[in-house]
């Protein structure tokens, strides 16, 4: 599947999507003019790999700030990869934050409390 | 007539100073009056960043500040109508400020509003403060799981995460334009005790 790489701004992510190296991210700041557009390929994408995927999917969230319309957007990716674990495949998700940043834990708590998927929270040192 | 002109300059230069001097008594620390668009909406958070490193706030303290200008600035771009009669409601104008004083950060924005759109806006936002904490907090995810993102891409969740940051009851106020229209401002406290 080809991959999608997403370069990042001052207001949208990096986003990796690589299929052939196992490499699925979601990186930096989120808070786009239009959140439907520029998440649009990100979903459509998500929604293809899950057709024929790797044996295991590990997927990161490693955001260092999002918006509220954005976090409406997470939810739909998490609930994607649910389905994809009702289905029988390997998923985890990795929720990368900042340490001392107590708001983007507490975030990756509340997501890990709405979908079933295996959730990890990694701390991670601010450079 | 060079008299005129003179006195009228130094009438609006007594006006800046005069305006200078309640900027400055209030902690105004950026004020904005016009079109906010996503470009204004980055040169703000830019801008506020800068000056609250400079203030040397608490690093949590500068977040919430953030999201809040953030959410407030990206809601008046989304949603303030135009205050002059007309077909095209939409108009994306408004104002922002960003105050402080000893206590707390505030971040205000004010935009017109077509006066039929008013009942649901005061019922959220009443609603939003009546809330406590795990309330808050159950109704966020409600709205994440069973909102739809708008054709504008609000999510209907910013007043919500705005209460849950801060702590701080919403406060506005409906002043009536015309028949049709209001001016609605909203302004949120950041405890600088974050």
């Amino acid at each position: 599947m080809e991959t999608l790489h997403i370069k990042p701004t001052e207001d949208v992510p990096e986003v990796i999507l690589n299929q052939e190296n196992e490499i699925f991210e979601i990186s930096g700041m989120s808070l786009p003019e239009d959140v439907n557009s520029f998440y649009e390929p990100v979903l459509n994408w998500i929604k293809v790999y899950t057709r024929n995927p790797n044996p295991m999917t590990v997927f990161n969230f490693r955001f260092t700030y999002f918006n509220t319309a954005t976090s409406k957007i997470i939810l739909d990716i998490l609930t994607i990869l649910e389905e994809m674990v009702e289905a029988g495949h390997n998923v985890v998700v990795r929720w990368h934050f900042a340490e001392r940043d107590q708001d983007m834990l507490e975030a990756g708590e509340e997501f890990s409390e709405m979908v079933e998927v295996p959730f990890e929270l990694v701390t991670y040192k601010k450079k | 007539m060079v008299i005129d002109n003179y006195n009228r300059t130094s009438d609006f230069l007594e006006f800046v100073y005069g305006f200078y001097k309640t900027m400055k008594a209030n902690e105004i620390r950026l004020a904005y009056e016009g079109k906010i668009s996503h470009q204004i909406t980055k040169a703000f958070i830019a801008l506020a960043e800068a000056q609250m490193a400079e203030d040397q706030e608490a690093i949590r303290v500068q977040r919430i500040i953030f999201h809040v200008m953030v959410e407030c600035l990206q809601n008046v771009s989304r949603h303030a109508d135009d205050d002059k009669p007309g077909d095209n409601v939409y108009s994306g104008n408004g104002i922002f400020m960003m105050s402080k004083d000893s206590n707390a950060y505030y971040v205000t924005t004010g935009n017109a509003i077509l006066n039929e759109k008013i009942p649901a806006l005061k019922n959220m936002i009443d609603k939003v403060n009546d809330l406590d904490s795990p309330m808050l907090k159950d109704f966020y995810m409600k709205q994440m799981r069973e909102g739809r993102l708008s054709d504008k891409g609000g999510a209907g969740l910013g007043f919500i995460d705005i209460r849950r940051k801060t702590g701080s009851k919403l406060e506005y106020h409906f002043l009536p334009v015309t028949e049709k229209i209001s001016f609605f401002m909203l302004t949120t406290a950041i405890p600088r005790t974050l």
